[in-house]
C-alpha cells in the first residue's frame, strides 16, 4: 500500500443530493467513488492525485434499473453483476450482459459500477462497444438539474469526458428496439478471464431482402477512445456481404482505428484481430440474418 | 512389465495396502500436516506476524541500469529525524550476500549494476509514511553504459562483469562428434529461446529481524532455506555461529524464488534492527516483490545433430546459453543442470554441449523449479519435432527410436541402472491421450479450419538432488527426537512452503517407527533447533531428507529398544509413553542421521562426467491445443502427463505437486512475459504480468508409473521440478502440428502468431540443411 | 483527517474499530482486529487473496475503504468455520489437496462459500468462472475444482 490514509479526506453523505451538494459547493475538489475497482488501485499503487473522496457506494437512487414496455434505464451505480442477472437485460440487451460477464472476476463484478466503467473512460472498458451500439443515451445530474447526452458523444478524447465537475452519471437510458437484430460479440485479452480487453468489440444489425438494412459496430482498445465505427457501418449499409463487401469493409475500417503499442498488446496485432473480428462478425451476420 | 504397478489419479485415492509394499501410511493420501491451520486461516505467515516495538524498513533502490553512485540527498516533505537510515557504511561484515560467490552486494556502495539493486534502507514506525521517503531519496548517477541481451554480453563491447561478461562455461564432450557429420543422412539445426519467468507465489517476500546484544540477532523469514540465510547473515554480521539464528515462517509459495533472496531482505532487516535496536519488518508489497527480486533464466539454445534415415541419432551439437543478471548469485548451479540435461532423454553416441551463464545489467536472475532444465528440455523437445518432420518420421517413433534404457550412457556418460521403461510410458500416454487418432484428424481438419488443433508431445527426464558431487559437499544431516510429552518430532532444515514436506517426512517417521502418523510432528524450522538437512531445493527433500529421516527414526527406535524401554511389538501410545519415560529419565531422546554417499556414486566436476544424479524421474506429456485463426490466441486443450517419480509417498500431495507444475508451466508457454525495459520489468503487476486462472487451464490428467528406487526413502525420487520440463514443449509441439508452422520461442503469445502467420514475417534463421 | 469510529458485524460480532476512512478494509481486519486469515496477494484487486464477504457479497478487501462497510455484515475465513467444526468447504479443500502453500486458500474459499450459496449444485464451469478472481500459483485448480465438488455433495447433507 503506496498511500497514507491518513492524507485523505473521505466524506459520505448518504443520498444523492448530498453528494450533488457538496460537488455543487466545490466542484473539482471531491472524486466520487463507487466501487473503487479504478480508484482504489490508484490510491493502493500510490499513484491518486485527488485527496478528497465522496462515497457513492449503495446510493439507492444510483441503484435501480427501471423499465417500461419500450425503455430500461439502468442507474449509474448499477454493478455489472447486478446487470448480468437482470433478467430485461439479459432480454433486450444480451451484448451488455455479456460485457458485464466480462468485466473483472466475480469479486470484482460485486463492486464495479457502470458509471464508474463509463466515467473512467478507458479505451479497453468492456461495457462501452455495447452501449455503442445500442445507442445508450447518458443522464448527467448536477444539484442545477440533469441533462441527456448521447452517449456516443460523451468521450471527447482519451479519458476525456463531457462530464462537469458538478455532475454524476445519474443513469443509462436504453431502447428496447433491437429485438430481432443479429448480435455479435468477442473479447480478446491475454488469458479466459479476468484480463484488459486487447480488442473487444459488439455489434447489431438487420438485414432487408439480403442488404444491409442497418448495422451498429462498436469497438475497444483501437483509438483514444471507445469507438462507434460509422464510416465502416455506412460503407456496408445497403449492400449484400459479398466476399468483396466484406473486403471493403475491412479496408474501411483500417482506415477507421488507430490502435498503439502498450503494455498489453501490440497496435500491429490490434489492427490485424480488430479486422478479423469485423470479417468474422460480417460472415456470420451474413449466414444468420437476423436469427441472433 | 512385472515391476510396474500403477494407478490413476486420485478421485478414488487408494486405500491402505493397495500399494507395492506393505506399509500402512507411506504411500497413503495422509492429510497434510499444516492442512487445517490453512484452511481456517489460522496459519501465520510472515506479514502476519508482528512483535511488541516493531518498526517498519523499506528499501531505496537504483533507478538506473548501470553507473557511479555521486550524490545521495534527502528531500522535502519527510521528517528525516524520526527515521533509521541504514547504508552499506553500516554493515558490520563483508557487504555481500554470500553464496557460491560473494559478488553480490547487500547494500550498493558507490556503484550499481541493475535497476532496482538496493542503495539504503529506511525504517520507521509507521509504514505508510515509507513509501514517500522512499521517493523522496534523490540520487545522482554518473551513467555507465550497461548490457541487455545475452548477445550484446557475449560479444563484450561492454564488461559489466568479472573480464568477458560470463559467470561460467561447461563443457559436456562426449564421442566424436565432429566425425560424425559425415555418416549423416540429416543434418538439423534450430534455435530455440525461453523468456525469464517470475514465480508469483501468492505470498510476497518479508522478513521481521530482531537483535540484542545478548542474544544476538534473530530473523524471520518467508523462505526455503534457513542455512543459506544463516551463512549469509553470518557473513554480514560478523556475530558468531551460534548468535545467528533463522527461523522460517509459513511460506506461501516459493518455487526457488525465496531460495537466495531472503537472505537479501533477511540481511536488510538485520541492519535497521541492529541500528534502531527494535524489531524490524521488512515487507515488499507486489511491484517491489516483482521487479525487485529473481526470475527464472531466459535462455538460447542452438542446436546442431545428425541423423540417419532410419532415425537414428547420430550426433549432437548444443550451445546453451543463459542470461544470468548481474551478479552470479546461482547462475552457475542452474547452468550445470541445464547443459546435463541438454541433451535430454536420449541416447547420443557423440555429444558435445557448451554451455555458458552471461551477465547482463538486470536483477540476478536466481533458482525457478525446473533449475535450467527446462530451458535445455524446451529445446531439445522442440527440436526432436522439428528432427522428425526433417527426415519424415512421427515425432513418438523418433523418440521411441532413441530412448535411454537401461544399459545406455547419458550425456556425462552415466549408464542408466534403474529399470526405466520410456516406451511403456510413451505408449501409456499416447493411448490415454488418444494422440494417433486426434493427430491424424487434426492434420486432415485443419487446412480450412477457422480453430486449428494440435496436439504434441514431449518426453523427458529430472535429475532428483543435488548435480555431481553436490550432496557429498552438503553433507546433510536429519534428526529425530522424542518432546518431554512423548511426541515424537523430526528435525531437518527443510521446509514446507506447499510442496509437501511436512506431510512426507512425518509420513516417512511415522512409517519408520511403526506408529500412527498423528504421533508424529515438525519441529519448528529453526537454526537453533534443528540440524542443517541442506536447502529445500532440487527436488532432494523425499528422496535424499527423506532417507535420513528414515534411518535417524530407526536410530531412535533402536535407542529405545536397547533402553529396555520398548520391546518387540508396540501400539503408538506404547512407543510414546516409552519415549516419554526415556526422556524423563536420561534427558534426552535424540537420534540423528548424516548423508553417506552411495558407492556406485562417482562424478568428476573438471570433466562433467559420471554419474551426475543418483537417480532420475521419467516422463512423457501429452498437450492437444486449439489456436483461434480469428484472435491467435492458444488455448489448451487437454493435458496428460504420465510419469515414473519411483514410489509415490503421497498419492493427493504428488498429483497435486505435477498439475501445479503443468500450470506453472503452461503459463511459461503461453501467457508469462516479463517486459524488460533497460534491464527492469515494466510490467511488475499482476494486472500485466499474465498467469493462468482456472478459466485457463484444462484438465491435467495425471498418471504415475511405480517404480521403488533403491536409494531413496520407501523408493522416493524427486517429483518436484519434474513437471515444469514437459510442458512448454508439449504445447509448442502442439502448436507447430496445428498451424504447420514452427515456433520456437516462449512465451508463445497471440501477438507472435499473429506475426508469423498473418503478416507473414519470417523467422531468424534456422535452417534445415539435408 | 482524523480517525474515526466505525462499526462493523464482523463473523457475527460487532467490532468498533477506529480508523482512518480511507483504510484499507483488508488492513482494518488484519491489523485492527487481528484477522489476518484474510491475505493480501498484490493489492490491485487481481489475486482474490483478500477475498471475504461484504453483507453476503464476495469482495475484494484491499480495494474497500473501511467508511465503506460501516454498518456492514462481514465474513472472513475465520467466521467460516463452526467453531472446531469445519465448514464442509474448508474439509473438503483438506481431503482433496485443495490447499498447498495456503495463501490463496482462505479467498479460495470464501469463493466457494459463494459461490455454493449461489449454485448448490455448481457444473464445473460455474466452479471455474466463480473462482476465476482467485488466483492459485500452487496446485493447477484440479484439487481445488475437486474440492469444491465435494463441498457441494457434503453441504447437501448438511
Ligand atoms: C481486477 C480488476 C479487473 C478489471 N477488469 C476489467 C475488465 O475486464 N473490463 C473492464 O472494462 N474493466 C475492468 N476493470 C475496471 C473496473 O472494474 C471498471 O472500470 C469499473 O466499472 C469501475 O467502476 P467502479 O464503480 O469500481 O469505479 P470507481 O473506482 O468507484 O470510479 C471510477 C471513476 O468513475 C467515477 N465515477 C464512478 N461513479 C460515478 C458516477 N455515478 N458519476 C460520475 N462519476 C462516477 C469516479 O469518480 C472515478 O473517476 C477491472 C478492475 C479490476 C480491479
Ligand atoms: S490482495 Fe486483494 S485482490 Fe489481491
Ligand atoms: S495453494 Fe499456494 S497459491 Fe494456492
Amino acid at each position: 500500500m503506496r498511500s497514507h490514509p491518513a492524507e485523505y479526506d473521505f466524506a459520505s453523505p448518504g443520498s444523492l443530493a448530498g453528494v450533488l451538494e457538496r460537488l455543487d459547493s466545490e466542484p473539482g475538489e471531491w472524486l466520487p467513488v463507487a466501487g473503487g475497482t479504478e480508484v482504489m488501485v490508484q490510491y493502493g499503487a500510490g499513484r491518486l492525485r485527488a485527496r478528497r473522496l465522496l462515497n457513492l457506494w449503495n446510493i439507492v437512487d444510483l441503484r435501480q434499473i427501471t423499465e417500461t414496455s419500450e425503455h430500461l434505464s439502468i442507474g449509474g451505480g448499477c454493478t455489472f453483476a447486478q446487470l448480468r442477472g437482470h433478467v430485461s437485460v439479459q432480454e433486450h440487451f444480451p451484448l451488455l450482459a455479456q460485457a458485464a460477464s466480462w468485466t473483472g472476476g466475480i469479486a470484482n463484478q460485486n463492486r464495479a459500477t457502470i458509471a464508474g466503467n463509463i466515467v473512467n473512460a478507458s479505451p479497453a472498458a468492456d461495457s462501452p462497444p455495447a452501449l455503442l451500439v445500442y445507442e445508450a443515451e447518458l443522464e448527467l445530474i448536477s444539484a442545477r438539474g440533469t441533462r441527456r447526452i448521447a452517449y456516443a458523444d460523451f468521450h471527447l478524447g482519451y479519458k476525456k469526458t463531457a462530464l462537469q465537475p458538478r455532475e454524476l452519471l445519474l443513469a443509462i437510458h436504453l431502447q428496447k428496439r433491437f429485438a430481432g437484430w443479429f448480435r455479435y460479440a468477442q473479447k480478446t485479452g491475454a488469458r479466459n478471464a479476468q484480463a484488459i480487453s486487447k480488442i473487444c468489440v459488439a455489434a447489431v444489425g438487420k438485414l432487408r431482402d439480403g442488404r444491409v438494412e442497418a448495422l451498429h459496430i462498436g469497438m475497444g482498445a483501437v483509438a483514444p477512445t471507445p469507438l462507434r465505427l460509422r464510416k465502416t457501418e455506412e460503407a456496408l449499409l445497403g449492400t449484400i456481404l459479398t466476399e468483396d463487401a466484406i473486403a471493403n469493409g475491412r479496408r474501411m475500417l483500417l482506415t477507421e482505428i488507430a490502435p498503439i503499442d502498450d503494455i498489453r498488446s501490440s497496435a500491429e496485432y490490434r489492427r490485424q484481430v480488430a479486422a478479423n473480428l469485423l470479417e468474422d462478425m460480417l460472415r456470420n451476420f451474413a449466414a444468420k440474418g437476423n436469427a441472433a | 512389465m512385472e515391476a510396474f504397478r500403477s494407478f490413476s489419479r486420485p478421485g478414488e485415492p487408494p486405500s491402505i495396502g493397495e500399494y507395492l509394499g506393505k506399509e500402512r501410511i507411506v504411500g497413503t493420501p495422509a492429510l497434510r500436516k499444516e492442512g487445517v491451520a490453512k484452511v481456517r486461516g489460522s496459519a501465520r505467515y510472515i506479514d502476519d506476524i508482528s512483535f511488541p516495538g516493531m518498526i517498519f524498513g523499506a528499501t531505496v533502490r537504483s533507478s538506473i541500469a548501470r553507473g557511479r553512485i555521486q550524490k545521495i540527498e534527502f528531500g522535502e516533505g519527510v521528517i528525516w529525524d524520526e527515521f533509521i537510515v541504514v547504508s552499506a557504511k553500516d554493515i558490520p561484515g563483508e557487504n555481500a550476500i554470500a553464496l557460491i560467490n560473494k559478488d553480490w552486494p547487500c547494500l550498493a556502495a558507490d556503484r550499481v549494476n541493475h535497476p532496482e539493486e538496493p542503495i539504503l534502507l529506511l525504517a520507521h514506525p509507521d509504514r505508510h509514511l515509507l513509501p514517500k521517503a522512499v521517493a523522496a531519496v534523490r540520487i545522482e548517477y554518473e551513467v555507465l553504459p550497461s548490457v541487455h541481451s545475452m548477445e550484446e554480453s557475449e560479444r563484450g563491447d561492454v564488461i559489466v562483469w568479472g573480464a568477458d561478461n560470463v559467470f561460467k562455461k561447461f563443457l559436456i564432450d562426449n564421442g566424436n562428434v565432429d566425425a560424425a557429420w559425415d555418416q549423416a543422412d540429416f543434418i538439423v539445426e534450430g534455435e530455440y529461446t525461453t523468456g525469464a519467468q517470475e514465480h508469483l507465489y501468492i505470498d510476497n517476500n518479508g522478513a521481521i529481524a530482531a537483535y540484542t546484544p545478548d542474544e544476538g540477532l534473530t530473523i524471520w523469514g518467508s523462505m526455503q532455506c534457513p542455512f543459506y540465510a544463516h551463512k549469509s547473515l553470518v557473513c554480514l554480521t560478523g556475530l558468531p555461529e551460534d548468535k545467528v539464528r533463522i527461523i522460517q515462517v509459513e511460506t506461501g509459495g516459493a518455487f526457488g524464488g525465496k531460495e537466495d533472496y531472503p537472505s537479501m531482505i533477511g540481511a536488510h532487516a538485520a541492519l535497521l534492527a541492529m541500528k534502531s535496536g527494535r524489531p524490524v519488518k521488512i515487507m515488499y508489497d507486489r511491484m517491489e516483490d516483482m521487479v525487485a527480486t529473481t526470475k527464472r533464466h531466459p535462455s538460447r539454445t542452438r542446436i546442431r545433430t545428425a541423423v540417419t534415415k532410419e532415425g537414428k541419432l547420430l550426433a549432437a551439437d548444443i550451445d546453451f546459453t543463459t542470461d544470468g543478471g548481474a551478479y552470479s548469485t546461482l547462475s552457475a548451479t542452474v547452468l550445470s543442470r541445464g547443459t546435463i540435461h541438454a541433451g535430454g532423454a536420449y541416447y547420443w553416441p557423440n555429444i558435445r554441449v557448451r554451455s555458458k551463464a552471461l551477465a547482463t545489467n538486470c536483477p540476478p536472475h536466481g533458482a525457478f523449479r525446473g533449475f535450467g532444465a527446462p530451458q535445455s528440455l524446451f529445446a531439445m523437445e522442440r527440436h526432436m519435432d522439428r528432427v522428425a518432420s526433417a527426415i519424415g518420421m512421427s515425432p513418438e517413433e523418433l523418440r521411441r527410436r532413441n530412448f535411454l534404457r537401461p544399459g545406455l550412457a547419458t550425456a556425462t556418460g552415466q549408464k542408466i541402472s534403474e529399470d526405466v521403461n520410456l516406451e511403456h510410458l510413451l505408449a501409456r500416454a499416447l493411448t490415454i491421450s488418444g494422440y494417433s487418432a486426434k493427430r491424424e484428424r487434426f492434420s486432415r481438419e485443419n487446412i480450412r479450419a477457422k480453430k486449428k488443433k494440435g496436439i504434441g508431445i514431449a518426453a523427458f527426464l529430472h535429475g532428483s538432488g543435488f548435480t555431481g558431487s553436490g550432496e557429498r559437499y552438503l553433507n546433510s544431516v536429519a534428526g529425530m527426537d522424542a518432546t518431554a510429552e512423548g511426541k515424537l518430532r523430526v528435525l531437518v532444515s527443510s521446509t514446507e512452503f506447499g510442496q509437501g514436506t511436512n506431510t512426507i517426512l512425518c509420513q516417512i517417521a511415522a512409517e519408520s517407527l511403526g506408529i500412527d502418523y498423528d504421533a508424529v510432528e515438525m519441529a519448528p524450522p529453526d537454526t537453533g533447533i534443528v540440524p542443517n538437512s541442506g536447502p529445500t531445493v532440487a527436488s532432494r527433500t523425499s528422496m535424499i531428507v527423506g532417507k535420513l529421516v528414515h534411518s535417524a527414526a530407526i536410530g531412535l527406535r533402536q535407542t529405545l529398544q536397547a533402553s529396555g524401554l520398548l520391546g518387540e511389538s508396540w501400539t503408538t501410545p506404547e512407543f510414546c509413553e516409552a519415549a516419554k519415560t526415556h526422556v524423563a529419565k536420561y534427558g534426552a531422546l535424540r537420534s540423528d542421521s548424516r548423508y553417506e554417499p552411495p558407492v556406485d556414486v562417482h562424478w568428476d566436476d573438471q570433466t562433467y562426467r559420471g554419474e551426475a544424479y543418483a537417480a532420475y524421474a521419467w516422463a512423457v506429456y501429452v498437450a492437444e491445443v486449439t489456436v483461434d485463426m480469428l484472435t491467435y490466441g492458444v488455448t489448451v486443450d487437454d493435458f496428460v502427463a504420465v510419469q515414473e517419480v519411483g514410489r509415490v509417498l503421497n498419492p493427493t500431495l504428488a498429483t497435486g505437486q505435477i498439475e501445479g507444475g503443468v500450470a506453472q508451466g503452461i503459463g511459461y508457454a503461453l501467457y508469462e512475459k516479463v517486459q524488460w525495459e533497460r534491464g527492469r520489468m515494466a510490467n511488475g503487476q499482476m494486472t500485466n504480468y499474465i498467469i493462468p486462472t482456472s478459466q485457463d487451464i484444462p484438465p491435467i490428467r495425471v498418471f504415475f508409473e511405480e517404480m521403488p528406487f533403491g536409494h531413496g526413502a520407501y523408493g522416493a525420487k524427486g517429483i518436484g521440478e519434474l513437471p515444469m520440463d514437459g510442458p512448454a514443449p508439449a504445447i509448442l509441439n502442439a502448436v507447430s502440428h496445428a498451424t504447420d508452422t514452427d515456433f520456437n520461442a516462449i512465451p508463445l503469445l497471440a501477438e507472435d502468431i499473429c506475426l508469423r502467420l498473418a503478416l507473414r514475417q519470417t523467422v531468424p534463421v534456422e535452417a534445415v540443411a539435408v | 483527517m482524523s480517525r474515526q469510529c466505525f462499526s462493523l458485524h464482523v463473523n457475527g460480532e460487532c467490532r468498533m474499530v477506529e480508523a482512518y476512512p480511507m483504510e484499507r478494509l483488508l488492513d482494518v481486519l488484519r491489523d485492527g482486529l487481528g484477522l489476518t486469515g484474510t491475505k493480501e496477494g498484490c493489492g490491485e484487486g487481481e489475486c482474490g487473496a483478500c477475498s471475504v464477504l461484504i453483507d453476503g457479497e464476495l469482495v475484494n478487501s484491499c480495494l474497500v475503504p473501511v467508511a465503506q462497510v460501516n454498518g456492514t455484515e462481514i465474513v472472513t475465513i475465520e467466521g467460516v468455520a463452526a467453531g472446531q467444526h469445519l465448514h464442509p468447504a474448508q474439509q473438503a479443500f483438506l481431503t482433496c489437496g485443495g490447499a498447498q502453500c495456503g495463501m490463496c486458500t482462505p479467498g479460495m474459499i470464501m469463493a466457494t462459500v459463494y459461490l455454493l450459496k449461489k449454485y448448490p449444485q455448481p457444473t464445473s464451469d460455474q466452479i471455474r468462472e466463480g473462482l476465476n478472481g482467485n488466483l492459485c500459483r500452487c496446485t493447477g485448480y484440479m484439487r481445488i475444482f475437486e474440492a469444491v465438488e465435494k463441498a457441494a455433495v457434503q453441504g447437501q447433507g448438511e
